[in-house]
């Protein structure tokens, strides 16, 4: 530790106004502070600060999103195996490794694209380099489908870093979720790669069972009966992107984040009860299998639960008062079973909910905080 | 019994070196100062020159804007020195003390009316211990304040026991209240912690409001009560008023001098023996630590940790303050101290468990634990100001500089140490209070 600090010391005048590599200051600053707190001293107001800091809330979400992670890549495994046209033996180990082969170059290219980008705006416009994306580029392998041509993760990753949150200003100014805006660029961009028969790894080589690649929301769209058991939407060992199918996986996360307190319980909640009370408003009305399918198991189908924990909360795009929390929640709650059963083309309504409700959460604010002022000036008559 | 106002949200924070209930010696200080510095928005305007004697209670400087309200030697002696810092501006006016303080005498009025007690405190220099809410500025003596608030009790880090250092002075607290209570039309609210059996002689005074508050910091802090009580609408005025400087007030009716001697207490984890020391409003610190300052490299505060100012260890006493904090500084590197915290650090983070739930005592050092960044986290503020104000967005109405907003938003109500919590627990590690005294001093000079 002391020669890396000294290592450091000896280095840092390069990176300093007048050292010859101070272009590359903000990446310099990034890696110091990442290893060391810097020794700064608090210069005007409250002499002392609590121990938190936004890298350790980022680093938190990251250690949330491990369980659905870890599930996910040998979920991958274990769906190519359990599929494959002439059946292999398999152990969970074979599963893992399969899995990881597959995950992890995803995880490498979201990274090496977005924090290059990330770093090379933050170098151009004399900004710390900030921690937001060690989350996005964690969310972004996790809700894309296995097989997805690494290419398309780098584009799909370069436009949500540059559209969705440098335009804005960074970390902290964006309007959308960044790890969301990849993946609806992806839907929308690249239809015919994000749909179908896509969602087992190695159906396109032929591999396995073209058959088996349905998810359960593609089955309901296409207006089949749902067949999947609860149990197993719930576990997880079923089709679908890498780390979003396991309802289980996201709970331990949403109970790490709530129990942390870095993740907002008030959005998580009322997000599931948005979509309980929606689907059980379609359950009286009956009609199709769409809507007499059990209000509960629109929370564990689909990326519902994935959504609900980690991209609802995104405390950025989200609501940033209290009531206004409780209504953007809900909201997408109620739109994302909206979503699903009256449009199948569009099998995944958590999506577009959260980014629908990213919009509207200023507006939903403000009328929180108009509220507000009303109150205060109805003290005056009072 | 009075009303108990539970307040539910705060923080309190518990930090090492709270002061003992003992009076140190009195040690004899030669050097004392008056910072203009201390005074949002104030420009003074010098009445003395390097070289002049004064007594207590002469005027050393006057508010450029408003020459009634003058600002009075503490004690008598030599006007050594008149510090400009940037721009001329006048930093401190030193002093050197006589070893026996020459009072100035004032004429008392026989019957107290509301002019007469007006003109005695702006002569002796006593008005400027009236603060105005809104903006958190000396009262304007033309205002019409709806009620007179004070706090009688310190909520904050290490904060004063007043039951303690006013204990000597109840006859000249009650006299003080009487003079106040003629300067309002409204009434005097006492404010008392709840269930505190050592506040009679706050509870015992006649012709006052007394309210009771419970729950952690800020329950101590004036603009939370005046919130619950009564709260600040356009227009409105209300004044505050520390307990020790209500002290100073009746000290100057029953003797006619300015006599601001008063117990301050010397607290932090840097002193070897956190205590009570008897001294007098302006003094040079160093004299008063002797050598009970610890530590190699320890921040002096003039007032607490949230929202005091770092004096050095040869600054002057602030002008409102009478606890001085030392905390060690944390100008050091902390090897992946984010991830790792090699040591216990306040906070209200349920991610730091050790810090959060096993400790209960802090050695608080003046490491933000974090750099600056965007704001990300939000309902954090919210959490530890226990008023009807949406932090974050009075906050961005300021830094918008939109003087609509920031009114209907409750800049009114608030001061920079009612946010002092929010600053102390960002993530973002965001100047709360610096932002907040820009919104406040824009508004006192657009008014």
């Amino acid at each position: 530790m002391k020669f890396l600090r000294d290592t450091l010391d000896k280095v840092k005048p390069n990176f300093e106004k007048g050292g010859k590599l101070y272009f590359l200051h903000s990446s310099f600053d990034a890696i110091e502070t990442f290893m060391f707190v810097p020794n700064h001293t608090t210069k005007s107001g409250s002499h002392i600060r609590d121990g938190i800091d936004l890298k350790r809330t980022m680093f938190f979400v990251i250690i949330a999103l491990i369980p659905a992670l870890l599930f996910g890549i040998y979920n991958v495994g274990y769906q190519h195996y359990s599929n494959l046209v002439t059946p292999e033996a398999h152990t969970f180990i074979d599963c893992f490794l399969f899995g990881a082969l597959k995950v992890l170059p995803i995880i490498a290219v979201s990274y090496i694209v977005g924090l290059g980008i990330e770093f090379a705006f933050c170098q151009v416009n004399g900004h710390p380099v900030n921690e937001g994306f060690l989350v996005s580029g964690m969310l972004i392998p996790l809700i894309v489908p296995a097989d997805i041509p690494l290419w398309m993760v780098a584009v799909s990753t370069a436009f949500a870093v540059i559209i969705g949150k440098e335009v804005f200003g960074g970390t902290g100014m964006n309007i959308l979720n960044p790890a969301l805006t990849s993946r609806v660029f992806l839907y929308i961009a690249y239809p015919v790669e994000m749909a179908g028969d896509i969602w087992v790894s190695g159906i396109k080589e032929g591999l396995v069972d073209a058959s088996s690649g349905a998810t359960a929301l593609g089955e309901l769209g296409a207006g089949n009966e749902y067949t999947v058991s609860a149990m197993d939407s719930f576990i997880g060992l079923i089709p679908g992107s890498v780390g979003e199918t396991s309802a289980l996986m996201c709970l331990i996360g949403a109970a790490f984040l709530i129990v942390t307190g870095i993740g907002s319980w008030r959005i998580m909640l009322s997000t599931v009860l948005g979509a309980l009370g929606m689907g059980l408003i379609l359950n009286m009305i009956g009609g199709n299998p769409y809507y007499e399918l059990p209000a509960y198991q629109h929370l564990i189908i689909g990326g519902f639960a994935f959504g609900a924990v980690f991209m609802a909360t995104d405390p950025v795009s989200a609501a940033h008062t209290t009531m206004g929390k409780w209504i953007y929640g809900a909201l997408i709650g109620v739109l994302t079973v909206l979503i699903r059963v009256f449009n199948p083309a569009y099998p995944e309504g958590i999506m577009f909910a959260i980014l629908f409700m990213n919009v509207m959460a200023p507006l939903v604010d403000n009328y929180v905080v108009k509220s507000n002022i009303k109150r205060r000036l109805s003290r005056v008559k009072a | 019994m009075s009303k108990v106002i539970k307040i539910r949200k705060g923080k309190d924070i518990s930090l090492v070196g709270a002061a003992e209930k003992t009076v140190a010696a009195r040690t004899l200080s030669s050097s004392f100062a008056i910072k203009p510095t201390d005074f949002k928005t104030l420009v003074p305007k010098l009445a003395v020159k390097a070289g002049e004697e004064v007594k207590a209670g002469d005027v050393l400087f006057f508010d450029k804007t408003n020459s009634d309200i003058k600002f009075t030697a503490p004690v008598s002696g030599e006007v050594a020195e008149v510090v400009r810092g940037e721009r001329r501006a006048i930093q401190e006016i030193r002093i050197l003390a006589d070893s026996e303080i020459q009072y100035k005498s004032f004429n008392i009025p026989s019957s107290l009316d509301k002019e007469n007690v007006k003109s005695l405190l702006l002569e002796s220099g006593l008005w400027t211990y009236l603060v105005q809410r809104p903006y958190g500025v000396i009262a304007d003596p033309s205002a019409e304040p709806k009620a007179i608030h004070i706090s009688c009790f310190d909520s904050a880090p290490l904060g004063v026991d007043y039951n303690f250092s006013l204990s000597e002075d109840e006859a000249a607290f009650k006299q003080g209240i009487e003079a106040l209570r003629v300067l309002t039309t409204g009434k005097v609210h006492l404010n008392v912690r709840a269930n505190d059996s050592n506040a009679s002689m706050f509870t015992n005074v006649g012709g006052v409001e007394v309210t009771s508050f419970s729950g952690a910091h800020p329950a101590g802090l004036v603009g939370v009560q005046i919130h619950h009580i009564d709260p600040i609408n356009k227009g409105d005025v209300v004044w505050t008023i520390n307990p020790q400087h209500v002290v100073f007030i009746g000290r100057l009716l029953s003797s006619g001098k300015v006599d601001l001697t008063q117990k301050v207490a010397l607290v932090g984890s840097e002193l070897s023996n956190p205590q009570y020391i008897q001294t007098i409003v302006g003094v040079n610190v160093e004299s008063l630590f002797a050598d009970n300052l610890k530590g190699e490299n320890p921040r002096v505060i003039s007032g607490n940790v949230l929202t005091g100012s770092n004096i050095g260890s040869n600054g002057y006493l602030g002008h409102f303050d009478h606890m001085i904090s030392a905390i060690p500084e944390g100008n050091h590197y902390e090897f992946m101290g984010w991830l790792f915290p090699s040591y216990a650090r306040p906070t209200v983070s349920n991610s730091l468990p050790i810090s959060k739930f096993l400790k209960k005592t802090f050695v608080a050092n003046t490491n933000p634990h974090g750099e600056e960044r965007a704001f990300v986290m939000t309902g954090q503020y919210e959490k530890v100001l226990p008023m009807d104000v949406m932090p974050v967005q009075l906050l961005k109405s300021i830094l918008a500089e939109d003087l609509e907003a920031m009114e209907n938003l409750g800049i009114y109500e608030v001061i920079e140490e009612d946010l002092a919590l929010c600053e102390f627990v960002c993530t973002s590690k965001i100047d709360v209070q610096k932002i907040l005294k820009g919104g406040l001093e824009l508004m006192a000079l657009e008014s």
